[in-house]
């Protein structure tokens, strides 16, 4: 069978198959990982297309995560498409190239399974890995479900090679809530994925025998605040070319994810709960459940990290009263990520800032239930009322009422 | 490969090593057989510092400083890139340092290796981390004194021995490997010769001398890098269709004091020391000699 085969079709899938259907219709032409629960079924399955001849790619089954980056890199500098994916220790041991990519400006992407970091041990999802990994220069995307993670891998793909762009980027799945849990999912045809993402025209920083030169070199102080400018205007090109992604395969698969963030129930919402990833899912639901009420509440589903959604946020905060923000990780010492960043956007609000709260929730696997999510929005009500909220709390702890 | 018909053109030019640095000249003579088709890449060392600050760049051949423990990695990255370009008569070339190649870049090393990917690595030896300031590695030899095996109080330069990167990579069963002298220049470029024409991983390990990090002058790399073979302290020998071969067997070893003496690093070693330093020559021959019947 060849590639052109892959005709366009619903199948019932995990997150982590949806996204090696993703990555096959983006046909790299070398992938190398190294195994990580809960990623390891997504190079599995592409080690699978690829021994059954259903994808013409290279396959590098290298010795370590480090290795797995600086294998992809390589390929990457001589002008290949290429893919790898890994998650939390794993994650954290690509660490260095991670950053060497991107300021060496390859377009690679890599789906990061998000998993908890060790010690203590634990396999389960929340979002410190990645968000450890914040400040690499990469692109970080959050996605909801299976469909959303196939699709936004083909979008990553457009947007990291986008000549004003030429920055990695890693979409980020919640472990076993997403990379596990079965669900239908809209498969593109590979002729329409063709049109959309054509194949990858590298730009100058190749390794070419016609033009020889000298990539990722040493820069001295004199240069290297120009080469780091250059990386800050790229993310903010990045913004541009989430938007334009989004909207074109809108215009040709028909789905539309929000670009840079997703608001549900926002155009009237006085309270918001404001997330990252799969949690997403429960809390539309508790929404629709306390509009019913008629309690003006809404959602943001804030989907890219990097580049920071500064400006939608802002603009939310001039309209509401009161904002949730769940974290799925704490920066000991301070808050969740998200909180800080999101707060900072809503400074230039000045007087008209709407009240915060960061709900530091589901790490580690713990789930975030209907209820846990209810009770947050009515925190976020009580405080707009003037009832005092601890800002920073952790929902659901075992020895604290909730 | 005859000296004659080397090339006249230069793949590596204007670099910055230091005077009588054999680094600069085995990475020149490398070029010169694997030629204008090759992608190279070169880990954070010495090498990489004076050849690559932007915006001067002085390699003539696609190339780029790789992150320092991640040399094999990327050649396997580069020979599955030539795989899916379909490019042919390429060369795909690593060349490394002791600390790059036999510390931290070992894991990536052994990859590569194991994997049998069409590359060809070079560890340039100037036994210790050159570019940082002299520290020790796992090959600097026996009672050399670094900044981090320094000569003071109750130390007395390193302790223990140069690990053996040659059975390393033999006993990864590797298709071709060498050890090779800057100063047996003939060799040296047979062996790249035969390393370049390898069908998968090649291997070949160079003693570099190095005259700032181990204290002579500046004009005696090549008798230091000779007195080396001479004296037993380092050995020529190449593994290939599983057998090893000595390309140099000294009927007598000069003195170690030859080789000793002329080198800052081991000016503290007393005659203990330097009787110590022989004894271990005698047990690797011995050692070699019953393992691959010479
Ligand atoms: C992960 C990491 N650790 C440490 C360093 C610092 N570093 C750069 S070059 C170098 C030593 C290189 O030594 P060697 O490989 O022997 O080459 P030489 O400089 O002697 O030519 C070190 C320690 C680094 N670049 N990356
Ligand atoms: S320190 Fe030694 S290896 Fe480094 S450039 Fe100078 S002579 Fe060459």
């Amino acid at each position: 069978m060849s590639n052109d085969t892959l005709t366009a079709r619903r199948a019932f899938m995990s997150a982590n198959d949806a996204v090696s259907y993703g990555v096959r219709l983006c046909r790299p032409e070398v992938i190398a990982a190294y195994p990580i629960t809960p990623q390891t079924s997504v190079v599995e399955k592409l080690s699978e297309f690829i021994a059954g001849g259903e994808m013409d790619c290279q396959f590098i089954n290298v010795e370590s995560e480090h290795s797995a980056m600086a294998a992809v890199m390589g390929a990457a500098m001589m002008g290949c498409r290429t893919f790898t994916a890994s998650s939390s220790q794993g994650l954290l041991y690509m660490c260095e190239m991670l950053h060497y990519v991107s300021g060496s400006r390859f377009p690679i992407v890599m789906m990061n399974a998000n998993r908890t970091v060790a010690a203590p041990w634990n396999i389960f999802g929340d979002h410190r890995d990645s968000l450890a990994m914040r400040d690499a220069g990469w692109l970080q995307v959050y996605v909801e479900n299976g469909q959303e993670a196939l699709d936004a891998v083909i979008q990553a793909y457009k947007v990291a090679e986008d000549p004003a762009v030429r920055t990695p980027v890693m979409v980020c799945l919640d472990g076993f809530v997403l990379t596990h849990t079965y669900e239908v999912v809209s498969i593109p045809g590979q002729r329409e994925v063709d049109a959309f993402l054509p194949p990858f025209v590298p730009g100058e920083n190749v390794l070419d025998l016609a033009n020889p030169r000298s990539l990722c070199i040493s820069v001295a102080p004199e240069w290297q605040t120009e080469f780091r400018h250059q990386q800050q205007e790229a993310m903010a090109a990045a913004r541009r070319a989430i938007a334009g992604a989004d909207g074109d395969f809108a215009g040709v698969f028909g789905r539309r994810w929000g670009g840079m963030v997703e608001e549900y129930r926002c155009e009237d919402a006085e309270y918001v709960l404001m997330g990252l990833g799969s949690v997403m899912g429960t809390t539309r639901l508790v929404v629709d459940k306390l509009r019913e009420e008629g309690l003006k509440v809404g959602l943001v589903k804030v989907r890219y990290f990097r580049p920071f959604p500064n400006e939608e946020i802002a603009a939310l905060g001039r309209r509401v009263k009161g904002i949730g923000v769940i974290d799925r990780d704490v920066s000991f010492g301070n808050a969740g990520a998200l909180y800080t960043e999101a707060k900072a956007a809503l400074y230039s609000a000045g007087d008209a800032s709407p009240h915060t709260v960061n709900f530091i929730a589901g790490l580690s696997g713990r789930d975030i239930t209907k209820e846990h999510l209810e009770t947050m929005y009515r925190k976020v009500i009580a405080l707009t009322e003037g009832k005092a909220e601890r800002e920073i709390q952790f929902a659901g702890l075992r020895w604290e009422e909730w | 490969m005859k000296v004659k018909d080397l090339s006249d053109s230069e793949l590596l030019y204007g670099h910055k090593a230091c005077p009588g640095c054999a680094a600069g000249t085995v990475a020149r003579l490398i070029l010169k057989v694997t030629g204008e088709r090759t992608f190279l890449a070169y880990p954070a060392s010495c090498l990489s510092t004076v050849t690559s600050i932007y915006p001067q760049m002085a390699f003539s051949v696609p190339s780029f400083t790789a992150p320092f423990p991640a040399t094999g990695a990327v050649l396997s990255g580069m020979a599955a890139a030539v795989k899916a370009k379909k490019l042919q008569d390429v060369t795909v070339l690593g060349i490394a340092g002791d600390g790059g190649t036999a510390d931290i870049g070992l894991q990536a090393l052994s990859g590569v290796v194991e994997r049998g990917d069409r590359i060809f690595y070079v560890c340039y030896d100037n036994e210790a981390y050159m570019n940082t300031g002299v520290q020790r590695s796992s090959l600097t030899p026996f009672g050399a004194a670094t900044t981090t095996s320094p000569v003071a109080g109750s130390s007395a330069g390193k302790r223990g021995v140069k690990k053996n990167l040659f059975e390393i990579l033999v006993a990864h069963r590797i298709p071709y490997c060498a050890t090779a002298s800057i100063a047996h220049t003939a060799d040296f470029l047979n062996k790249v010769e035969k390393a370049k024409n390898t069908d998968g991983p090649s291997f070949i390990h160079v003693l570099a001398p190095c005259p700032t990090g181990w204290g002579f002058p500046s004009d005696q790399t090549m008798a230091v890098g000779r007195l080396a073979v001479e004296t037993g302290l380092w050995f020529l020998a190449e593994y290939e269709q599983g057998r090893v071969k000595m390309n140099s067997v000294p009927r007598n070893f000069r003195p170690v004091e030859e080789y000793l003496g002329l080198q800052k690093r081991f000016r503290h070693l007393g005659p203990a020391e330097r009787k110590l330093i022989e004894g271990q020559r005698d047990r690797e021959w011995a050692d070699m000699r019953e393992k691959w019947g010479f």
